[in-house]
């Protein structure tokens, strides 16, 4: 049990920075990106690559730049092609199918056992397979908040959630809005890489098909962690999100403890939390109506 | 003296070549001095905004030259154009960030002008933003850290009005700012404005549908019809100039009585 929730509180702790990236986009941009599922499935691909090649650390660093290259991808159809947000990221996360097939030199998966990743370097150094797990994974997830946090501060930061908050006012206060977007999705995608890239060095594995229903699973996190911390300025926003990522694989994971539910059904209460999160406000509405309408009817 | 802004012979068309095919800036030409304080009249669809839109690069014109404090600004993109203009529209949710706080919002605004720090919100700018606030006597200036979507739409539009002459801009563009407000608070912000304008002395244009607020305030009075500006007073013409007169010219101009609810209302009052 004690294994379990540990290895849930990891994985939480990854899939954070990929929630985190998700926010980003759909909080603070105020625009969905679809990229999400593609750049996960690439940061994995990159830094699988490049841990085989005997560079664990450096492997997360590619990653996220190659994460950081899809945003910008996406970020450059919407704004100078113009075609339509939803729709840039799905061409971007399709194309990238095939990206991630080319760098895993056309294999669907492959595997890191016998190679040396971040977390066995740190085995290596006399740490335990959990402490080394637990202190990698808080110590980047923390880490990456608290930046995130203090770039959200700064004068480029402040641009980039006013665009999301409204773009006009970016754009007549002398600021390229098309810049603050793209940077913006840079910035979240690199976090989804950054994400997929420590997935596949604890799992000792890539699977290009792995990022399938990323997006849904971090837009749960980002909506359980606002419901535990209510809404409130972006470095709380943040340290929301970490949490809600924590909180949904723990939930996941007692879930399938108990035999609530098969894995394959993980995708689908992702899905049903999403929406039913999403439904909230219409839901009040009508429920309202509905006790309004009783009491004047006595 | 040398003009701030020069429009010079601006021809747009809109939809060209299809049934809804609109001139909407039929050869505009005009000189904004320093100093100048210009009300613009005119029935809807005359073109007033969308001359605005023009100037700040909304879209690009067909033909003619805009050039901006000596600079040929006619190709220049609508973020950089910005640098030099201040703009204010009707709706008070345009010009300010909801869920940004105050302090945020005008520390964006300032963003183009102060010296470039590493925090975006700094003791001080703050410290001068409570200053600029303070003027406006509506206690904002204790209330920083709030979220500007908090705010009423009088409180919205005059912080509004701070943010776009902030960064001292060389052209003030305001587009019928008031007319969303309510009437103390539309003439309350209108008074911030004068005050503001008078202070800087920044080239100023004003969208009104009050005639007689056109005739009352700034130095010099132009009416639009049909994308082409038909009358442009000033001096002693202007001072001259009363409601009714203006009215007849106005039908006299454009060959057609002025049908537009809106403008007879407003000089009913």
């Amino acid at each position: 049990m004690i294994l379990l929730i540990f290895g849930a509180v990891q994985l939480g702790l990854i899939y954070a920075l990929m929630a985190m990236g998700n926010y980003i986009s759909f909080r603070i941009l105020n625009i969905p990106d679809l990229t999400v599922d593609g750049s996960f499935a690439l940061g994995m691909a990159v830094s699988v690559m490049t841990a085989i090649s005997g560079h664990p650390l450096l492997a997360l660093v590619f990653a996220a730049l190659a994460g950081a290259c899809a945003g910008l991808v996406t970020g450059f159809l919407q704004t100078k092609v113009g075609i339509n947000p939803i729709l840039a990221g799905v061409l971007t996360m399709t194309a990238l199918y095939s990206v991630n097939l080319f760098i895993m030199q056309g294999k669907a998966n492959q595997s890191l056992f016998g190679h040396n990743t971040i977390f066995s370097m740190l085995e290596n150094l006399g740490l335990s397979k959990n402490a080394s797990r637990t202190v990698v994974v808080l110590v980047i997830a923390v880490l990456v908040a608290a930046v995130l946090a203090v770039f959200f501060k700064t004068r480029f930061g402040i641009a980039i959630r006013a665009t999301g908050d409204n773009e006009e006012m970016v754009r007549s206060s002398s600021i390229n809005a098309n810049a603050t977007k793209c940077v913006g999705f840079a910035l979240a995608n690199a976090c989804v890489a950054l994400s997929g890239g420590l997935v596949c060095q604890y799992n000792q594995s890539a699977d290009t098909g792995y990022g399938s229903g990323m997006l849904v699973v971090g837009l749960a996190s980002v909506i359980i962690g606002e419901a535990v911390f209510r809404h409130g300025g972006v470095t709380r926003g943040l340290y929301a999100v970490l949490t809600g990522a924590v909180l949904y694989q723990l939930i996941i994971a007692l879930a399938l403890k108990v035999e609530l539910l098969p894995a394959y059904g993980l995708k689908f209460v992702s899905a049903s939390i999403v929406t039913i999160a999403l439904a909230m406000p219409k839901i009040k509405s009508i429920i309202g109506d509905v006790i309004k309408r009783k009491k004047e009817g006595v | 003296m040398a003009a701030v802004l020069q429009l010079k012979e601006i021809y747009k068309t809109f939809h060209k070549g299809t049934v809804n095919e609109k001139r909407a800036l039929n050869g505009v030409s005009l000189d904004v001095e320093k100093g100048d304080f210009i009300t613009i009249i005119g029935s809807n669809g005359a073109g007033k905004s969308t001359l605005f839109n023009a100037i700040c690069g909304s879209f690009p014109i067909d033909q003619g030259k805009i050039i901006l404090d000596g600079r040929d600004i006619t190709r220049l993109s609508d973020y950089k154009r910005a640098y030099d203009i201040g703009r204010l529209f009707q709706d008070p949710m345009k010009g300010t960030a909801p869920h940004m706080t105050i302090e945020e919002n005008m520390a964006l605004a300032y963003c183009r002008k102060t010296s470039s720090t590493f925090f975006a919100v700094n003791k001080k700018d703050s410290a001068y933003f409570r200053e600029l606030l303070a003027q406006l006597d509506l206690g904002l200036e204790d209330r920083m850290k709030t979220k500007i979507g908090l705010l009423s739409g009088g409180q919205r539009q005059a912080v509004s009005l701070l943010m776009s002459t902030i960064s001292d801009p060389k052209l003030l563009l305001l587009d019928e700012h008031t007319a969303a407000l309510d009437p103390a608070t539309a003439k309350k912000v209108l008074a911030i404005t004068v005050d503001i304008v008078e202070k800087t002395q920044t080239a100023t244009m004003m969208i009104t549908h009050d005639i007689r607020a056109a005739l009352e305030l700034g130095n010099r009075t132009i009416m639009m019809d049909e994308g082409k500006i038909i009358l442009d007073i000033k001096g002693e013409e202007r001072a001259n100039m009363t409601v009714e007169n203006l009215l007849a010219l106005y039908s006299k101009e454009s060959k057609k009585q002025l049908a537009n609810d809106r403008i007879l209302f407003s000089t009913q009052k």
